[in-house]
């Protein structure tokens, strides 16, 4: 029956300790694969803050101006939209698959300027940004003699190709040439070099191929007064691509942000004239990906829900407490398989997270400065022998007057360093003042330097993990990690093998070794 | 082998020797076996007189129990005519806030030490119990005054101070093992084995000395008295491994520490018990804890054994020749 009963219950805890693992490792798997967060620290993103700025001439009539916006694609996730615009009203309208950002005022007067900023994320691979349905196909026509031109042209193309996609490279590459052919220059005379996306979208739609002329952005630092490009899309069943026709090679290799994916207008406006619309983009690289991360967070699915939701200034709070996790492993380790004794269980993982603050040296000599007049106060204290809640009050008054007292000296003899003392939990260093001292007295001072230098160790343990980037990394980015250092946690819970130091204790008794006798 | 083998033993070696580690015995003992909701039986040791006493179980005489700051103001009546007695406090741990008169002068008290008090000074040492000086985590607490216990004369040579207790392991109702620890001046009077007292291994068959040791090393006389701890014998050993299977029932805890002194005039006496008995016992007799719990696991699977000493005496007969 009781071998029964402890099965069992190492079956339902091999089954937590399971949940606990898979649950935590898939969230974590999931978070990098969707938000693209990597798993090692030091790998920064690149975010582009893109703005852009619409200027038109109000003609004193109320104005309505549409722009439209970006949206996650391939390559590119947006994080955060905003808009400046005095005197306009902004909403940001998400209908029909188009989001666009739409300003109004009840009067435009003289030279109008209203701007669209946008941060944007660029990834290496994914992205849920589905390709925007292909447009309904036309049935375009040419005069004489261009259509004769285009139907040579296109059976030219359709010849050298398999597939739509590759059909529209051969045209591109046709109307690209360095000394195009007669029939192509014909085209390119009769409409113009910019309109040129436009007539090769249509010939594409002539011979049933879904094509529309979309716009976007070469990205490129500190780049000001940009325009968006004309650019040719495809499609063929799910999927599509987009072909430059601009012969620029250098330009070829940047990235390109798609701001209108399909067939429409970028930007219309009522009541105005003369309107422009310039682009300017700065890049950055990031380490942080809370924010990031945020904006991925509510674009994704409810395992993306998390505390990169909050404002940056509660994030950075949880970057601290996200951590106190590894130290309470560190903890467990050291207590359950080495078998450290500490002062207090997770007093260590307190002094570690100040010394996080003070810096390793600077914390140990302040800690056993604390600690060692603490305790010689403390001593002397115990000859009044207070009642233990008002001990402890004096206790806490002495160490806030040793910290304190430190504080000054150092400022005044110019060791800066000396103030970060202050970063110490005093109220737990007072206990640790406290149960020292009442070791000391009931079990002498081996025990003491026993348990507090066990407690030192523990804390300069824990302080390594909680300051080693790599864990920082991890623990903030990947909370499903918790989980995983949870189960850990139960597992060193259950272990019912021999401590490092009981190896010691009871080495004797394999070779007894006999004493005087 | 070499110097790693010198300063730490083989887990292996220690798992044939079946020595428990701290890790084991809280899960597989303590928390397997000790429900948490009966420690405050074993935590106040108010608790565990009048427990033991429900149970017919021996303890030094209470004198009284103070829980009251208005409760000093009876000390004079109930000390006048004492000669010896001890105070304690109910939830100390450790020996500590232990002060034992053995003696009296006209208008004194005379400490075990032979230093001398006033009645102001015990009232004051009782003030300070109540108040929490000695209990765990400072809550209030209830000074407990006791009769003195006359220690067995072969105990005489034993202990430099006090009087030495023997401590008997307790499981599932079956004493598996006990040892006698001797305070010395290394220990500064106190009993813990870490400390500097020393440990005698007991067999449970006979109550005779097996192994004692301080330090870690083994001793064949006490450091200081020089009396021989090699030819020790427990008189009434039945009488006090019955005595310590008996507190097993009356407390319900599956792996116990109680702790029994000898009287000379009542026999065995139950001191304390103890809900998280330490693992030193083991290296005092020189043998691990695990083959003993394994063969009560295997003699309790066949065998009910209602009576106390029907379960003294088959643990003599188990543990016979297990030393």
């Amino acid at each position: 029956m009781r071998v029964a009963s402890r099965t069992r219950r190492r079956i339902s805890l091999i089954g937590i300790v399971s949940v606990l693992l898979l649950v935590g490792i898939s969230m974590s798997v999931h978070r990098h694969l969707t938000a693209d967060v990597p798993w090692l620290p030091g790998e920064e993103k690149l975010i582009w803050s893109i703005e852009a700025s619409v200027e038109f001439v109000g003609n004193g009539r109320p104005a309505k101006v549409t722009l439209r916006r970006p949206i996650d694609q391939q390559g590119f996730s947006v994080l955060s939209e905003s808009g400046a615009s005095p005197g306009y009203g902004l909403a940001f309208l998400d209908d029909d698959d188009l989001p666009a950002a739409q300003w109004t005022t009840r009067e435009a007067t003289g030279l109008q300027r209203l701007y669209y900023r946008a941060e944007v994320l660029q990834r290496s691979a994914g992205g849920n940004g589905e390709a925007a349905p292909p447009p309904a196909l036309r049935t375009p026509s040419w005069e004489e003699p261009y259509a004769t031109a285009v139907n040579a042209i296109l059976d030219q193309a359709y010849r050298q190709s398999s597939d739509p996609f590759t059909m529209a490279r051969q045209l591109t590459g046709l109307f690209r040439a360095a000394e195009p052919a007669q029939d192509v220059q014909l085209l390119i005379n009769g409409v113009g070099e910019d309109n040129l996306t436009e007539l090769l979208a249509d010939m594409l739609q002539s011979r049933d191929i879904p094509a529309a002329t979309v716009y976007g952005l070469m990205l490129e630092d500190g780049r000001r007064r940009q325009r968006l490009r004309p650019l040719l899309r495809v499609w063929s069943e799910d999927q599509s691509q987009v072909f430059r026709l601009d012969p620029a090679s250098e330009e070829a290799r940047r990235p390109l942000l798609l701001w209108q994916p399909t067939r429409g207008y970028t930007l219309e406006v009522e009541g105005g004239s003369s309107s422009e619309l310039y682009f300017s983009m700065i890049r950055s690289e990031r380490t942080d990906y809370g924010q990031v991360a945020r904006a991925l967070g509510t674009a994704n699915d409810w395992l993306g829900f998390s505390i990169h939701d909050l404002p940056i200034e509660e994030q950075a709070m949880f970057k601290t407490i996200l951590l106190l996790p590894v130290g309470a492993l560190v903890v467990c380790l050291l207590r359950i398989l080495v078998g450290l004794r500490t002062s207090g269980t997770f007093m260590p993982v307190l002094i570690a997270l100040a010394f996080i603050e003070t810096s390793l040296l600077t914390g140990l000599i302040g800690f056993l400065l604390v600690v060692s007049v603490g305790l010689m106060i403390r001593s002397y204290m115990s000859h009044l022998n207070l009642l233990l809640v008002a001990r402890i009050s004096a206790v806490i008054i002495t160490v806030i007057a040793i910290i304190a007292l430190f504080s000054v000296f150092s400022y005044e003899v110019g060791l800066t360093e000396g103030l970060k003392i202050t970063f110490f939990p005093m109220i737990i260093l007072s206990w640790t003042v406290e149960r020292m001292s009442i070791l000391w007295e009931e079990e002498g001072w081996k025990e003491v330097a026993i348990q507090g230098s066990g407690s030192l160790l523990t804390a300069i343990a824990a302080y390594l993990a909680m300051t080693n980037p790599w864990i920082r990394h991890l623990s903030f980015n990947f909370i499903g990690l918790q989980l995983v250092v949870l189960a850990l946690i139960i597992l060193l819970g259950n272990y019912s093998g021999y401590r490092l130091l009981e190896l010691r204790r009871f080495r004797a008794m394999i070779n007894p070794k006999p004493g005087t006798s | 082998m070499g110097i790693l083998s010198r300063v730490l033993a083989r887990p292996a070696s220690l798992r044939e020797l079946g020595i428990v580690g701290m890790n084991r015995r809280n899960i597989d003992l303590i928390a397997r076996l000790n429900p948490r909701r009966l420690y405050p039986l074993v935590d106040n040791k108010l608790r565990t007189k009048q427990l033991a006493e429900e149970h017919g179980i021996p303890v030094p005489g209470l004198i009284h129990a103070v829980d009251t700051q208005r409760d000093i103001r009876e000390l004079p009546r109930l000390l006048a005519r004492r000669s010896g007695f001890c105070i304690k406090p109910a939830k100390g741990s450790g020996g500590k806030g232990i002060l034992v008169i053995t003696g009296r002068k006209p208008g004194e008290f005379i400490k075990s030490s032979g230093m001398s008090l006033r009645l102001r000074d015990i009232s004051h040492h009782v003030s300070n119990i109540l108040s929490g000086l000695f209990s765990l985590g400072g809550s209030p607490d209830t000074a407990v005054i006791e009769e003195l216990i006359e220690p067995d004369p072969i105990y005489d040579d034993l202990s430099v101070e006090g009087v030495p207790d023997i401590r008997i392991i307790v499981y599932r109702g079956v004493p598996i093992m006990a040892m006698m620890r001797l305070s010395t001046r290394a220990s500064d009077g106190k009993a813990n084995l870490h400390q500097g007292a020393v440990g005698v291994g007991l067999c449970i068959q006979s109550g005779r000395s097996v192994n004692a040791v301080q330090f870690n090393d083994l001793v064949a006389t006490h450091p200081d008295s020089g009396a021989d701890l090699r030819s020790i014998e427990i008189p009434n050993w039945h009488d006090m491994l019955e005595l310590s299977a008996r507190c097993a029932d009356a407390t319900g805890l599956g792996y116990l520490g109680c702790d029994v002194v000898l009287d000379v005039n009542r026999g065995p006496l139950l001191l304390e018990l103890n809900a998280r008995p330490g693992l030193a016992i083991q290296i005092a007799n020189g043998s691990g804890l695990a083959p003993r719990v394994a063969a009560v696991d295997e003699l309790l699977a066949s065998a009910l054994l209602e009576s106390p000493a029907d379960r003294a005496s088959r643990a003599q007969s188990m543990f016979a020749v297990l030393t």
